[in-house]
């Protein structure tokens, strides 16, 4: 049997893969976006701060969740996490501030959370994890009743443009991270933890530190993402701040895009967030069975989502293929 | 001192002792070989010194010092490394970035990616595996899989190498060739403890020979001395009628 390949090889970066060229492109797409509010103003922009905050979502989701493979639906506990934070601190400290705060006190419990749990897989860690943004909202919501009595509270608002330099600057941070991370060791860790997680461990790979820590990462821009949100809402309580479809609708967005590579959730968010946009102002009777239907056709027929779609014609179109080995 | 030792090790699963007051040293530059029949016990030992499992009892030391209780990457990182007896790559990544797990994260002070790959390359270059790198893993034979993980393995730079079924299923060619390839680590200073089915073969190479039944040691000696116990025929043949070899 012949063992040799013959796969071009071109000299690669040592532990990068194609993110070079997706660093270009969403250069160019973040200057645009830097550029956007001297042009409009109104629905388009906040519109895209929605996009952006989306992105954030599901590109933290991503970071943790899709080299390892641990299913985590705690993404609305951080976010809401980071609104009420928000909340609290509102008027206090200053809008910068605030964000940093939110992030730390994400950073903190996920810390805490990733430290007992991670040592569940499969569906038990998504269960507990779901089960996290209801304990989190209960704990608050408990604590507001019997500590401060409160039911709620009133947030100092911010404008549309700041919300939206703020979104478009954390969403930055959040991709830039999340690609510098995909780069180095804790990547290749990640990876590893995900295909094999004792193979890795008997490789030298500090297997828990290294799950809780990324985990940890992921949640500090979940709960920065939920502080600017809470600026642009002027009443925030428990049952607002915790909204399940937040741990939801970013792991479809990144399944719609596709988790191969951080370009994926990046499309997703765009292109869903659009879609519900316009499925909800055009069929508002329909749009969760469009929604729905648009989902169950994405799952049949784009399982890389559609970065893996696109990737996958360019490979027809080029005539490549794997070589047996 | 031994490079490694254990004291009356333990570990049972429910009622059933997989490993039972099970005592043994192996020495710098050593071959030892792990044999028995299947269920003896012999991956559970191997599970028992590389903190896949935490013994019931007993005690492990490596170079004197106490490792029961530390986890696999620190075992790992002291310069124990493994081979599996399933194969247990990393499926979707490609060869080299395998190995460049091991690299990486192996003993030794934390080292830069250039040096990594090098290091990964070396490894591959070493079980002849370097022209795959590119491939993913789940994509080779079962032999060249068996072959990264050693890979994998020696990029960890071990001190001690524990091989779990190495040549199970491979052909005679590629048995004589893991052969040499065994022995040409030991020339280099690894220390290397394996479990193995194929007799001849791990007659030829060990030094020294372990034998466990039912979690306990039965016997222990050289090839030569270990091939005429009458215990371990005992156990290997049975008593006429029932045995299998």
């Amino acid at each position: 049997m012949k063992t040799s390949i013959a796969i071009p090889k071109k000299p690669r970066r040592l532990l990068a893969g194609k993110e070079t060229t997706y660093l270009a492109v969403m250069v160019i797409a973040f200057v645009i976006l830097l550029l956007v509010p001297q042009m409009t103003s109104g629905y388009l922009l906040t519109l895209l701060t929605e996009i952006l905050r989306y992105i954030i979502l599901a590109v933290a989701w991503v970071m943790f969740s899709g080299p390892t493979g641990y299913m985590s639906l705690a993404t609305a506990a951080f976010y809401g996490i980071g609104i009420y934070v928000a909340a609290v601190f509102s008027g206090s400290v200053s809008f910068p501030m605030l964000i940093i705060l939110a992030g730390f006190v994400g950073f903190v419990i996920a810390l805490g959370v990733g430290a007992l749990t991670l040592r569940l897989r499969g569906v038990y860690f998504a269960i507990f994890t779901f089960g996290l943004v209801l304990l989190v909202q209960s704990v608050i919501q408990e604590v507001e009743r019997l500590v401060t009595h409160t039911r709620g509270r009133f947030v100092v608002t911010e404008s549309t443009l700041t919300g939206y330099y703020a979104m478009f600057g954390v969403a930055a941070l959040t991709l830039v991270v999340a690609i510098l991370i995909r780069r180095s060791r804790y990547g290749l860790a990640l990876q590893s933890i995900g295909e094999y997680e004792e193979a890795a461990a008997h490789s030298g790979i500090n297997v828990v530190w290294t799950k809780v820590l990324i985990f940890a990462l992921s949640a500090v821009f979940m709960a920065m993402a939920g502080a600017i949100i809470a600026t642009r809402r002027t009443y925030i309580d428990p049952g607002i701040a915790f909204d399940l479809n937040q741990s939801f609708l970013p792991v479809v967005m990144a399944m719609f895009g596709g988790m191969g590579s951080l370009l994926g959730p990046v499309i997703g968010a765009g292109l869903f967030t659009e879609i519900q946009e316009q499925l909800q102002t055009r069929f508002s009777n329909y749009f969760l069975l469009i929604i729905g239907l648009v989902l169950i056709l994405a799952i049949l027929f784009m399982p890389n989502g559609i970065v893996g779609l696109v990737q996958k014609a360019w490979r027809k179109i080029r005539g490549g293929r794997r070589a047996p080995a | 001192m031994h490079l490694l030792e254990g004291q009356s090790v333990s570990r049972s699963f429910g009622g059933l002792a997989a490993v039972a007051d099970v005592s043994f040293h192996v020495d710098q530059g050593e071959i030892v070989g792990l044999i028995g029949p299947n269920g003896a016990g012999k991956t559970t030992l191997f599970n028992l010194i590389s903190a896949s499992l935490k013994p019931s009892s007993g005690k492990i030391s490596f170079k004197g010092r106490d490792i029961t209780h530390l986890p696999a990457y620190k075992i790992c990182r002291l310069g124990i490394a493994r081979t599996f007896q399933t194969v247990k790559t990393f499926p979707n990544a490609p060869v080299v970035r395998n190995v460049m797990v091991g690299s990486l994260f192996g003993k030794g002070p934390r080292t830069g990616a250039a040096e990594a790959l090098r290091r990964a390359e070396e490894a591959l270059e070493f079980v002849d595996l370097l022209h795959l790198k590119d491939v993913p893993a789940g994509d080779l034979t079962l032999a060249n899989q068996k072959r990264l993980e050693v890979a994998r393995a020696l990029a960890t730079q071990p001190e001690l190498l524990l091989l779990d079924e190495l040549m199970a299923g491979l052909t005679a060619t590629e048995i004589a060739e893991a052969m040499a390839d065994i022995q040409q680590l030991r020339a280099r200073g690894i220390t290397i403890i394996m479990i193995e089915h194929v007799m001849q073969a791990i007659m030829k190479i060990s030094d020294r020979i372990v034998v466990l039944d039912h979690g306990r040691k039965i016997a222990e000696g050289t090839p030569a001395e270990v091939a005429q116990s009458a215990k371990v025929i005992e156990v290997y043949l049975g008593d006429e009628a029932n045995g299998d070899a």
